[in-house]
């Protein structure tokens, strides 16, 4: 079932007139391109080629996957940056040339689908094609010699032998002195499933691509998210995507747990998050423990628990008195050993606003009177932060992240001596004056965060549904064996009648020497073990090479 | 046992396999060089009823009786020593399969042993030889031995001075029985490919050099067997591949990083491997590419398949797939925040 042998070449065109040589009509043109197009040369160019595409985007960043990642390889090369982001090569997978190969390997699919299985339907309705004239000169040949069995009650037998063992007989009354017998004929329907459900499987992912979101939130233990288009701390919807399919929920941390290794090579290292949740849709409220590898589904939304951290609950009263900040307020881990950076920002503090930025320390322990961290669990935490005041940039109308001071109108308080920043270090439940009446700064305790992911995946059964179609139809297009039979008798003059057998293996390495063996072993059971004499005639041609090449040990 | 002592003993087995693998290596290349001796390629390959016997005659007459016994018991040292090469690459291999059950039994909670490079070389070197050992009687393997069991010994090497790490358990995003189906079948995969990767070289090797007539390689199969061989091989990988990198990866991927499929480097090699196969499945039905193109089509396959198993790695860091940096997978994702 070589493809190039099954497809039907388009017809030559024949009957028209003879042109000189670049005289080529529109309609020829298309149909050229056509036929060039959902050619199998074309379709393995064309496979080749999204291949190599594909790699530039596994070693340059991918403003999909790690937006940040991009930001920094930019800030690094900028001379590069420029010519790179005219290649599209911070988002190769939704790239122009990316998606033009991608598109033509479709159009030569469909291309190659649609001929081929007209093709075989008629190869369905056709009957098995007539014996060759000459048996012995295909791949697998075998002569039996049958004692005291007439030509014609052979044949019949032989029909039997094939019909039992699932073949389709070429009708009788065409049959003249030989059978034919084929099978396998599912191996080319596999072949079609397998390839039309990589259509299925791109139309499943373009579905998601199109009208799917991905957003991030933090969401503080004892507070809670509704599923709002602001609400997100980032969000990044697919083209198509609309605010009004966001399933209307809202989802309150109720409680978050980590278990902390102690021993071993990755102690401090954290297992097992739980984040017990409850969430409320459509009035009606119910729980889950969301955990790693264990997403909610909520309606068409799914919520994944993708990491977690510390919110310091800080209160700052300003040098009024009055309370001019006050919440937990989430830091950011910076690394493995969360120790982590945050911002209070008490824009209504008078007389002067506030600003802190600092770190905060899961376990401490100071080393010459400056903390260090010791470990990831929040055991003895510490706050120390500097103090700005002045125009922290509230009200200039810039939107600014919360994870970040903008102190270029502000002014850093000094210690006494004028020559270090004015630090305080609080332990949970402490409270420190600020300098120059500012007011004052209190540590109440530590709230954990956890970062979640919400996404619409739409089309993600359909892709899913379609892989596995092909999964199915590629075991049967590679393992189904498709094969040709062709048994002929004639009386051998000596008042015997000599069988011929061939075989055609259309497709694949099967060996036809198992396949011979096994119908001459059939054929033969007709004239009983004495008197029959199986491969009398096994000429080179049927010696397999797989046979002759076998290691000699 | 406890832990630790599970622990000392993988540590132990892996030793143990490497040194057993290296005898097997050394036995399977003394028989090579046995072969090499014109006289004794001849009677070994005209035991095994293979030479067109003219050559064996000759040498025979040649050298009076005596030569012929010399031959005749040459012979019978390559075959002994064929057998034993086996015996200790299937020695190697249960040694090999110890090591991985004491990585995973040292684990505490116990796990699959794959949870880092190391283990996952151990795993993906103990099923190239299982493969090899499975297959080589049913598609006539034996000539690959050396290839084989130097490549494994090689692998293994370079596994325990680069990529060895201690027991730890798993991180939590590998914490999933999908990893389970996913490695074994990505695993299985690999293991294939490879004997399928040597089977097409050799194809390549054997289509530059001609026909070898004498020495060690006269024992390998004919062009046309060598390609069929590689094509039943691959036939058999593709789609443990497919299941591995197209269904339970995404399956996984969907529940511990909620997208199915994020153009991860690991991911984007997994496909470009899938891709190059199925180019060699088109190759192989296409005149023209047959033979030697469809063959170095399967190289490329192969490495571009071990390029993504261990050199991705060293090429980028935002793969998500935490073999590269074990504890990446649970670290909080910072990147995405203004
Ligand atoms: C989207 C990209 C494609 C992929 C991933 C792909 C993959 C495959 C695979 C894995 C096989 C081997 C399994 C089998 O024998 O059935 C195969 C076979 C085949 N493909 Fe494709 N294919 C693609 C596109 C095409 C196109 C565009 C054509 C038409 C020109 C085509 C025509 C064929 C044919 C005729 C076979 C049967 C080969 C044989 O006789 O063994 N394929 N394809």
């Amino acid at each position: 079932m070589s493809a190039t042998d099954t497809r039907p070449s388009a017809p030559a065109p024949s009957g028209e007139p003879p042109r000189r040589a670049g005289e080529l009509g529109l309609r020829e043109l298309g149909r050229w391109t056509w036929r060039q197009l959902t050619s199998m040369r074309t379709a393995l160019v064309l496979l080749l080629l999204l291949a190599l595409a594909a790699v530039p985007g596994s070693v340059i960043p991918q403003s999909g996957v790690d937006a940040l990642a991009v930001s920094r390889w930019k800030d690094e090369h900028p001379t590069l940056a420029p010519v790179y982001e005219r290649l599209d090569l911070f988002s190769v997978y939704d790239s122009v040339w990316f998606s033009a190969i991608y598109i033509l390997l479709m159009i030569s699919l469909v291309g190659c689908i649609l001929p081929r299985t007209a093709a075989y339907a008629r190869a369905v309705r056709a009957q098995p094609p007539a014996a060759p004239r000459r048996l012995d000169r295909l791949p697998g040949h075998r002569a039996v010699r049958l004692e005291g069995v007439e030509p014609e009650a052979a044949l019949e037998h032989a029909a039997a032998v094939l019909r039992r063992r699932r073949y389709r007989l070429r009708s009788s009354d065409q049959r003249g002195e030989a059978v034919s017998a084929e099978r396998g004929y599912l191996r080319e329907v596999g072949n079609l499933l397998f390839h039309v459900s990589l259509l299925v499987v791109l139309a499943g992912f373009a579905v998601g691509v199109l009208f799917g979101y991905q957003g991030a939130v933090i969401v503080v233990k004892g507070t809670t998210f509704s599923n709002t288009v602001s609400s997100y701390d980032d969000l990044d919807p697919g083209s198509r995507f609309t605010p009004a399919q966001l399933d209307p929920f809202t989802m309150t941390v109720d409680d978050f747990d980590v278990t902390w290794l102690t021993k071993g090579s990755s102690a401090g290292t954290a297992r097992e998050f739980v984040a017990d949740v409850s969430y409320d849709l459509d009035g009606e409220t119910r729980t889950y423990p969301l955990r790693v590898n264990h997403p909610l589904t909520i309606g068409d939304t799914d919520v994944f628990l993708v990491g977690h951290g510390y919110a310091p609950v800080i209160t700052v009263r300003d040098g009024e008195g009055n309370v001019a900040y006050s919440g937990p307020t989430v830091f950011l881990p910076q690394d493995q050993t969360f120790l982590s950076f945050g911002v209070v920002k008490a824009g209504s503090a008078r007389p002067q606003q506030i600003g802190l930025d600092g770190l905060f320390f899961p376990t401490f322990s100071l080393v010459d009177g400056d903390p260090v961290t010791v470990w990831p669990d929040d055991l003895d935490p510490l706050v120390s932060m500097t103090l700005w005041t002045g125009d922290l940039g509230l009200d200039s109308g810039v939107a600014q992240s919360v994870y970040a001071l903008d102190t270029s109108n502000a002014t850093q308080v000094m210690r006494a001596d004028g020559e270090q920043p004015f630090r305080l270090d609080l332990r949970p439940g402490e409270t420190v004056q600020l300098p120059d009446d500012l007011g004052s700064v209190t540590f109440e305790d530590v709230q954990p965060w956890v970062r979640v992911q919400v996404s619409q995946t739409p089309g993600k059964f359909v892709a899913l549904g379609g892989v596995i179609a092909a999964l199915i139809g590629l075991l049967g297009s590679l393992f189904i064996r498709s094969r040709r039979v062709w048994v002929r008798a004639r009386p051998d003059g000596a008042g015997a009648t000599m069988v011929d057998v061939g075989v055609l293996e259309r497709a694949g390495g099967g060996d036809v020497e198992d396949v011979l063996d096994a119908l001459v072993a059939d054929l033969t059971e007709l004239a009983g073990p004495s008197s029959s004499s199986p491969s009398t005639a096994t000429s080179d041609s049927t010696t397999s090479p797989s046979e002759s090449g076998k290691d000699p040990a | 046992m406890t832990d630790t002592a599970w622990e000392t003993l993988s540590n132990q087995a892996v030793a143990a396999a490497g040194v057993v693998y290296f005898l097997a290596l050394l036995v399977h290349l003394a028989e090579w060089a046995s072969l090499r001796q014109p006289k004794a390629a001849r009677s070994a390959a005209a035991a095994g009823a293979q030479e067109q016997g003219a050559g064996g005659t000759a040498v025979a007459v040649a050298t009076g009786p005596e030569g012929a016994d010399g031959a005749d018991g040459r012979a019978g040292r390559v075959a002994f020593l064929g057998r034993l090469g086996v015996m200790l690459t299937a020695i190697a291999c249960a040694a090999h399969g110890v090591a991985l059950l004491g990585r995973g039994l040292a684990a505490d909670p116990n796990r699959v042993p794959w949870g880092n490079m190391y283990e996952f070389t151990l795993s993906g070197t103990f099923v190239v030889t299982l493969m090899y050992l499975v297959l080589y009687k049913r598609l006539g393997l034996h000539w690959m031995a050396p290839l084989v069991v130097g490549f494994v010994t090689a692998t293994l090497m370079i596994a325990v001075i680069w990529l060895y790490a201690e027991v730890s358990p798993l991180t939590e995003a590998l914490n999933s029985p999908w990893l389970v189906i996913h490695v074994v079948s990505a695993v299985i995969a690999t293991g294939a490919f490879t004997i399928g990767g040597i089977l097409s070289i050799m194809y390549l090797v054997k289509d530059r050099r001609g026909e070898w007539t004498t020495g060690p390689l006269a024992r390998v199969p004919s062009l046309q067997a060598l390609d069929r061989a590689a094509y039943r091989v691959h036939a058999f990988a593709f789609p443990v591949w497919t299941f591995a990198v197209l269904i339970t990866g995404p399956i996984w991927a969907h529940e511990a990083w909620s997208r199915y499929w994020n153009w991860d480097p690991k991911e984007v090699w997994a496909f470009i491997t899938w891709v190059v196969y199925a180019a060699y499945l088109h190759a192989r039905a296409t005149g023209g590419w047959k033979g030697r193109n469809a063959a170095l089509l399967a190289v490329v396959g192969l490495a571009t398949l071990w390029f993504n198993f261990i050199g991705i790695n060293y090429f980028s860091t935002t793969s998500q797939h935490s073999y590269a940096a074990p504890v990446a997978a649970d670290a909080p994702v910072l990147g995405a925040r203004e």
